[in-house]
């Protein structure tokens, strides 16, 4: 029972600082006053619909980005 | 028995489904394995699918055909709430992304097959594994009867449909008969091959619809012009317009973030993820599975697009079905030939995702049941025979629920079913970062937020239904001033996470045993390269 008590080897880069990066697309998407609004629009789509469809593009950057600095390099550096 | 069938339509629906269901066979001896008679093999495909077959297999299962029918038919009813579900698949990859492959690794090193299986070697406790399961079997079973929803959808506008129980039934009944079949013999595989087929399809029809349908309908500009006039006809429903309001956003955001962290806990989500090779395919497929979330926000519009084509939705039982919506669009829009496609891209795109969700259902009731409590000793070809039984056992009944039940009431289960798979989180997903909670309180913590998500949900009415309305709870029915809903989801697994921190202080403070931990903290970082584990951990620790 209880804690393993030593410190956890981290060979897949689970605690590497690059891993922050993700909270910016799950935070972003959720506040709505960034998108609520009609103006200003971008060919013809309303900014709420056009804006929220570029968030895709915000989530992929950043999950290509952390895995890119976060992969397992051949001798297992981070 | 069928009047006014449009045979064009008809014939490319069937043929293609009919091509898709020769590769549904076949798909047995795609990558073959040495024998089928193993849960890794029929369940999971090998656990070997590269980062592709991971993609369309993950997209094909997560975007399930009720999806591009429903979401498309809720922007069309309601507007901008309905577009819920861009944050919802934009937030959902970096939520997960830590989360998924700590799940594939300890899955990998125990030789785990079912979310209730790592409960159980986690927290030691048969019976918190087995409210896993049930949870995660009792929210599949509406989620696959709503896929026969999308298909009856298309059914229906194709003119397959009529006043007898067996005209509005029949084609649905064989066509499911057909799907039984081949996911029987072929297990994972089938599902796994026939996604390829689907997702082109799909890709091909969506994006053809987008550049096609504006210019037919006047530019972009037209289309949201009319759904604007729409809503503003509409005052009696405060809560529809092209963008939210004060009172909605809250819903908005909380049931975004609530489906969010629903979708990986349902079973045949994890079904996928096992099913890959190594943590890489998962990482990589964090980046590339996004793509299906830009296809869905651009099938969303289409709602749009319905209201700026004045399309009048076919009758449903009580009110008029809107699920019907897309495919008409593409009746009146589109020449035969091309509806036909799109109506076996969704028909086609209901098998797999219910392929994959019976073969998840089965593998829990095996796994956390038949082998738990009615036989031990079951050999692994033992597993994947019940299990492939199971698995026809659980299409019968979806089928049953669709054929007997009113299809609105698999609406309403599938509802509930987001809200309880929830209640699983803190076990399921924070126990792959803590060990912290004891395996009573979890128990206390599940049955309060399934009891708190019930009530919720009974109190939810609108202007038709007194009960059961919806997943957006009044914040006033909690003493608050306000008329802002939330959804209620996430505020049960809120109290789900209260009682298990609780209820862990309580029993640490009394010592209260707690089951033992089977797997080690460097397990929730192996690849490939580790052997994997065996089915049966229990016996080879011992030996």
């Amino acid at each position: 029972m209880g804690e393993p008590a030593q410190p956890a080897p981290d060979p897949a880069g689970d605690r590497s600082p690059w891993n922050w990066l993700l909270i910016i697309p799950i935070v972003v998407p959720l506040i709505p006053a960034l998108f609520n609004a009609i103006e200003p629009t971008f060919i013809s789509f309303p900014l709420f619909y056009w804006l929220q469809l570029a968030f895709i593009a915000l989530g992929v950057a950043t999950t290509t980005v952390v895995y890119q600095m976060t992969k397992k390099r051949g001798g297992g550096d981070r | 028995m069928w009047e006014k069938v449009h045979v064009v339509e008809l014939v490319v629906f069937v043929v293609l489904f009919l091509a898709v269901s020769a590769m549904g066979f076949v798909a047995a001896r795609w990558r073959r394995p040495a024998t089928m008679e193993h849960l890794d093999e029929w369940g999971l495909g090998g656990r070997n699918f590269g980062s592709w077959i991971t993609w369309f297999l993950i997209g094909g299962d997560l975007y399930t055909a009720y999806t591009f029918v429903a979401v498309p038919a809720l922007i069309f009813g309601a507007g901008a709430m309905g577009f819920f579900a861009v944050p919802y698949t934009v937030i959902i990859y970096p939520m997960v992304f830590l989360v998924l492959v700590r799940l594939w690794s300890v899955s990998h090193k125990h030789g785990l097959v079912t979310p209730a299986d790592f409960v159980r070697a986690r927290f030691g406790s048969p019976t918190l594994a087995l409210l896993v399961a049930i949870t995660g079997i009792v929210a599949t079973m509406p989620y696959i009867a709503l896929q026969l929803v999308g298909i009856e959808a298309v059914l229906k506008t194709i003119g397959l449909t009529g006043t007898s129980t067996v005209a509005r039934h029949l084609p649905i009944i064989i066509a499911f008969a057909i799907l039984a079949a081949y996911t029987y013999q072929s297990g994972l595989r089938a599902p796994a091959l026939i996604a390829f087929v689907k997702d082109s399809l799909i890709y091909i029809v969506i994006l053809a619809a987008i550049f096609i349908l504006p210019a037919k309908l006047g530019g972009w500009d037209a289309i949201f012009g009319a759904a604007q006039a729409k809503f503003d006809a509409t005052k009696a429903n405060p809560n529809d317009g092209l963008l939210l309001n004060a009172n909605n956003q809250l819903q908005y955001i909380t049931l975004a973030f609530g489906s969010a962290l629903a979708l990986f806990l349902y079973p045949h989500s994890v079904t996928g993820v096992l099913a890959s090779k190594n943590r890489n395919v998962l990482k990589r497929n964090m980046s590339a599975l996004p793509a299906y979330s830009l296809l869905l926000g651009l099938l969303a519009l289409l709602g749009y697009a319905a209201i700026a084509a004045k399309i009048v939705p076919l009758p449903g039982t009580k009110t008029p079905d809107t699920n019907t919506v897309v495919p008409l669009l593409f009746q009146s829009e589109f020449p035969a030939w091309f509806a036909g496609i799109a109506f076996a891209a969704i028909g086609i795109g209901a098998l797999v995702p219910a392929a994959i969700m019976s073969i998840a259902a089965a593998n829990l009731f095996t796994r956390n049941i038949y082998k738990e409590y009615l036989n031990k000793e079951a050999s692994p070809a033992q597993e994947a025979k019940v299990s492939k039984i199971a698995s026809l056992v659980v299409k019968v009944g979806a089928l049953l629920c669709i054929i007997l039940l009113d299809p609105q009431f698999s609406i309403d289960l599938q509802l509930i079913g987001g809200v309880i798979i929830l209640q699983t989180l803190p076990s399921v997903a924070i126990g792959l970062f803590t060990r912290w909670f004891h395996k009573g309180a979890l128990i206390a913590g599940w049955v309060a937020g399934m009891g708190f998500g019930m009530w919720m949900l009974y109190n939810v009415s609108n202007a038709v239904r007194d009960h059961w309305a919806g997943s957006n709870f009044p914040l006033s029915k909690l003493g608050f001033d306000t008329k802002m809903t939330i959804y209620a989801g996430l505020v049960a697994v809120v109290a789900n996470l209260l009682v298990a921190a609780l209820g862990t202080v309580v029993l640490r403070a009394f010592s209260v045993a707690d089951g033992a931990d089977k797997t080690a903290q460097p397990d929730y970082f192996v690849d490939e390269d580790t052997p994997r584990g065996t089915a049966t951990p229990t016996e080879a620790a011992v030996a």
